[in-house]
Formats: C-alpha cells, structure tokens, sequence
C-alpha cells in the first residue's frame, strides 16, 4: 500500500534541499500591516469603517461647509420637501437652496442633521470611552491582583443583573435638573448625564474579557521574566500586558460605540433625553413621529443615520475581529 | 445539579437585595417632589402633613425596610388570598401608588398581559424565524443564502425598534391601511372577525420585536452549527451511512442548540427592556408604557416596584440559562 521510497543520487539531493532552511523571499511584515491586510478582505467592515469615518468627519467639519444655522428659524421657507420629491411631484415646495426640505418652523433638514449627528457622536464616542476605561481597569485589577479578583467579579456580575434599560430612563428622569444647575446649562449637564449614565452601565462586557485574557496572559514567560528582573506591577501592567489585551479590546470598543448610539437615541427617542431645542438624531426622529404621514423623510433621514451608522460600527466590529485573531489572520 | 440549583437560588437572594438597594438609592437620591403637583393655595402644615401620609418623613432605611416587607411579605399573602380565598392580608398595609392612590401589583397584574401576549408571541415566532435561518446559513456556509442572511440578521441588528416601528406604521398603516396603527387592548376576541382583528393589531408590534431577536439568536445558531459541522462525530455519523437529514437535523442541531437555548433565556429580560420602546410607539399599555407614566409623574413607589420586577425578570432568567447549560451539556459539572 505505501508508495516506493525512491532513491538514487537525484532523490537524496531533493532530501537535501528540503531539509536546507528557506531563504526570505518577501520582506518581513509587521503585524499592524498583515491586521490591515486581513481587515482590507473584510469587504463589509472597509464600507463601515468608510462610512464611520465619513460621518465623522461630516459632523466634526460639515457646519463649516454647510454653513445654515440648525437653530435658525425660517417662517417663510417652513415645512419645505428634500429635492427628490421634485421629480414625481412639481407642485411640492422644493429648493436647492433647502436640499433636505425644513421643518414645521423652517429649520434646514440637513443642518440639523449634521447638529444631530454631532451630538449623536459626541456622545456615543464619549459614552464608549468611559465604559472602555471602566472596563479595562476592572478588568486589569481582577485578572492581576487576585485578592481582588473575587469581589470585583462578583460586582461585575451583580451589575450585569441591574435592569439597564429602566435605570437609565430612571437616572435621566431623575436627576435631570440638578446636573443641568450645576454643570450651568441643560445641554451640557444633560450630555454629561448621558454619557456617565451609558459608560456606567456598559463596562461589564470589557471587564470581563480583559479578565480572562490577563488571567491567561500573567502566567506566560514573558510576564515572569519581567518580574524576574525586579519590574514592578504597575510597570508590568503598562508595558507588557496592556499592549497585548489592545485587541479585544478594540473589538468591545466597537460594540460600545454601537450600544451608546441606540441608547442615546432611545433615550432621546421616549423623550428623556436632550431638550427639544437641542437636535440629536433621536429627538429629531421622535419630533417627526406625530406628523410622518405628511413628511415621511423627517422620521427616514435621522433613522437612516442612526441605522447606517450602527451597522457600520457593527461591520468594523466584526472585520476588526477577524483581522486581531491571529488564528483567522493569514488564511 | 439540584444542590446547584439550591445554591444559585440561595445566592440571588442577596442579589436581589442589592438590586433593590441600588434602585431604591438612586430614587432616594433624586430630587423630585411628589408633592410639586398639589396646588400652591395648600396651606405648608397640610402639605407637610400629606407627607406624613405618604410615608415620606421617615429615614430611609424605615421607608426601605417598609417597601421590603410590603413587598416580599404583604404582596405575596395578598396573592394567596386571591387564589385560596383566605384572608391572610386583611388590613395590611400594601405597596400604594402614588399616582392613582390604588395597589402597584392590582396594576401591574392589569397590565401585564398585554406586554407578555406582545413580548411572548414576539420572542417565539423569531426564535422560530431564526433557528432554520441559522441551520440553513450554516449547512450552506458562504452560499447566496448565507451571504443574504448574514446581511440581513446583521441589519436587524443595526436598526432600532423605535425605527423600525414609525417604519411600519408609515408603510402598512398609512400608505397601504392593511394594519391599524395603535394596538387596541379592549378588543376582545370572541369570533372569528375579532380574532382576525387582534391579529391584525398584534402583527407590527411583534414583528417589530421579533426582528430583533431573529438578527441575535440566528446569529448564534450559526455560529454554533459551524462550530460543530467540522466535528470528528459528524464525520462518522455520515461515515456510517446515516441519511444527510439525520447527521444534520439530529446530531449537529441537537448539540448546537446548547449554547443557542442558554443565549434565548438570557435574552428574555432584555426584549422586556426592548419592550418599553416597541409598546411606546404602538400604544400598548403593558409594563413598559406603565414604567414610562409612572417615570413622569414622579411615582416613586410604582417605579421602584416595576423597576424591581425588571430585576427579578433578569435574575431568574440567568439562573434558568445556567441550570438548562448543566442539564443539557453533561459536559458541564457545577458541583
């Protein structure tokens, strides 16, 4: 059944060769560049992160271009159809100088959009951050000090069976004056009550995977060596465990980012949110509820928004998954 | 597993004690006034006296201990009461509304079978859309089907209820008038016809609901049938001559249903969360639409209440996910 073993002079030559190392045919690469080479197959996650960073860079530097004021009221040119509607219905108000129409007391449509958008993505980066930070640390002391490790954990765990949702309606509800007198303004206290509320209730998740990856990682080598020549904790921590959780968290950071958007909009959406002279994507689809009959593209175009964002964030979530698993990477 | 179980239910006593404090905390903490309504012509003797009534002058911990006792001792003597017709509860004390001076649970009861036949039926027919979506997409890895479900179940993900909702209600209500728009809960059904409008009510609200757990749940059930496709066991089930069906139907969903049974009871608190904003935007008065009145108008002891009833919703549903984790996997050993 087994093949013949060849032999001769040619046969042990091609032996030889095959034992012989192999000379570097390509450059050696590092790997960030073969990450981004597996994230560029990802055809899904290069949309969402293009289309992430488009809308990011809209909201930051779309008011300079698009210079209409969200906030200017326009009683003449009030309740005026986006362009397209030109095309099957000549009678409609429509101009090129309202591209997206305005609304029921003339506020340009596409101003408040990027003013929405701006708010929408302030807070959810923001809201992300917090709940990374949260996330890592707890995570980092649970999986490093084991003294800790048990209470953290089981705090993790009591507050991953808080009913979120109803709390943070309960939070925002409640404590809406207060923030808004001390922080001197009801947009900025709000905004510092959404994104506390949100980063305080979304760390769990990050936690707990840097957990387990500490908790791998810490009885490698490279971790007793370092502590063989006298690093200390704090030290270890920073520059040989950190760098190596990078990964997922990065990933939970995506999925963050995601959760902050839907919450926030929810929040704006049942109307505890920001007050209603203060646009975020949400609230401008909350406001256009009542009236969707007639103008259906105000409630469209914020929830298009909202949507297309989530899944782009969701997409990049996923490439940026398979490209940091260097187990996928490379196939 | 039945000292684990006794274990777990042991352990989230406390648990719930917690919660209960956080919630409780959070609501002493806030500086809203219940009596900011009463007219300002109330003398302050009187009004200081309605504050009395309300139980709002004592320490917190008094008004804490009060709330635990009506609540895991009166309320379920009143429950009692009402199945055996004994009369454990007379002249005690339960939890009151604020708002509508009338027993929290007496509402919550009225309005709760509105939110489970919404929720309920939501969570079921998407777990029904999503099992074969997830089989499917698995056994034809990288197929059309795969590629359109994924995209799909990857949207379902992405678009909010509270968009997906006006949505509906834009294109099925308005434009074409197939469904009503807002979920009328005095219908009764007692013919066919009414049978047919309470369908036709119930239709948007629990697709809309459901959209989201067939995004989540099938998303699991495929990743959970690729993981055991490529399985030694699959390959000799088929080795041995077993029909495709069999292998794949019997062998690989049964194991592939593990995890994907514990993630559907994990995901039930969180559709009841989904809930206040599905019911919200198609007027059902369930739990969450009570939850949102009883928020605005400064009801403290419905929220607290309510708010719990969330919480005791979570607790039980991860005990439940990790007890059905041990009876279905034998791999798993808690003791």
């Amino acid at each position: 059944m087994t093949d013949p073993v060849p032999s001769g002079p040619e046969a042990d030559a091609e032996f030889i060769t095959a034992l012989q190392d192999k000379t570097v045919t390509a450059a050696p690469s590092s790997q960030w560049r073969d990450v981004w080479h597996q994230f560029r197959r990802h055809k899904g996650a290069m949309f969402g992160g293009a289309f992430l960073m488009f809308v990011t860079l809209g909201v930051l530097f779309g008011p300079y271009i698009w210079t209409i004021d969200a906030q200017a009221l326009d009683i003449r040119n009030r309740d005026m159809r986006p362009i397209w509607v030109a095309l099957w219905d000549s009678t409609a108000k429509t101009g090129w100088h309202r591209p997206l129409g305005t609304d029921n007391l003339g506020r340009d449509i596409l101003a408040t959009i990027i003013a929405g958008g701006r708010v929408s993505m302030a807070v959810g980066w923001a809201a992300m951050l917090l709940a990374l930070v949260i996330g890592t640390l707890i995570g980092v002391l649970s999986g490093y000090f084991r003294r800790l490790d048990f209470w953290l954990m089981r705090f993790t765990d009591l507050v991953l069976s808080l009913p979120i949702l109803p709390l943070v309606l309960l939070a925002v509800t409640l404590f809406r004056q207060p923030l808004t007198s001390t922080f001197g303004g009801p947009e900025a206290g709000m905004f510092v009550l959404i994104v506390g509320v949100i980063g305080l209730t979304n760390w769990m998740p990050t936690a707990r995977i840097v957990r387990g990856d500490i908790l791998a990682l810490k009885e490698r080598e490279f971790i007793l060596a370092a502590r063989s020549i006298g690093t200390s904790s704090g030290a270890i921590i920073r520059r040989h465990l950190l760098p190596n959780v990078i990964s997922p968290v990065v990933v939970s950071a995506t999925l963050g980012l995601a959760t902050a958007i839907i919450t926030e909009s929810a929040l704006s959406f049942l109307g505890v949110g920001f007050p209603s002279d203060f646009p975020t994507w949400g609230k401008l689809l909350s406001d256009a509820v009542p009236r969707m009959q007639d103008y259906p593209e105000r409630v469209m175009l914020p929830g298009i928004m909202i949507s297309l964002t989530v899944l782009s964030v969701n997409y990049l979530g996923d490439g940026l998954r398979d490209a940091l698993d260097p187990r996928i990477r490379g196939r | 597993m039945l000292t684990y179980t006794i274990r777990r239910l042991l352990l989230s006593i406390p648990t719930l004690l917690f919660i209960s404090l956080v919630i409780f905390g959070l609501l002493q903490l806030a500086p809203g006034d219940p009596m900011a309504q009463v007219p300002l012509t109330v003398p302050p003797e009187v009004k200081e006296k309605m504050r009395q009534a309300l139980g709002l002058g004592e320490a917190w911990y008094i008004q804490y201990w009060k709330w635990l006792v009506q609540f895991f001792w009166i309320e379920p003597q009143v429950l009692i009461d009402h199945w055996f017709g004994t009369s454990f509860s007379e002249g005690k004390q339960r939890v009151i509304s604020w708002q509508t001076r009338s027993p929290v649970m007496d509402i919550v009861v009225q309005r709760l079978p509105q939110t489970l036949w919404v929720v309920g039926l939501a969570y079921v027919v998407g777990i029904l859309i999503a099992l074969p979506i997830g089989i499917y997409s698995a056994y034809r890895h990288y197929s059309i089907f795969d590629q359109t479900g994924t995209f799909i179940t990857m949207i379902g993900f992405s678009i909010p209820p509270f968009f997906t909702g006006p949505l509906l209600i834009v294109i099925f209500s308005v434009s074409l008038g197939w469904l009503p728009s807002i979920y009328d809960t005095t219908h009764v059904v007692n013919d066919w016809a009414s049978f047919k409008i309470q369908f036709q009510q119930m239709i948007m609200p629990v697709m809309v609901l459901a959209l989201q757990t067939t995004a989540q749940i099938s998303r699991y059930m495929r990743g959970a049938m690729l993981d055991n496709l490529n399985q030694d066991y699959v390959r000799t089930a088929r080795a041995k001559g077993l029909k495709e069906s069999v292998v794949v139907m019997v062998h690989v969903v049964r194991n592939s249903m593990i995890p994907v049974v514990t993630v559907i009871a994990l995901g039930v608190p969180a559709i009841f969360g989904g809930a206040i904003i599905t019911e919200n935007v198609f007027k059902v008065n369930g739990i969450g639409q009570l939850l949102l009145t009883w928020l605005y108008a400064n009801d403290l002891p419905g929220v607290m209440t309510l708010t719990f009833i969330f919480a005791i919703l979570i607790v039980l549903f991860n005990l439940i996910a990790d007890v059905l984790y041990g009876v279905l996997d034998p791999r798993i050993r808690y003791d």
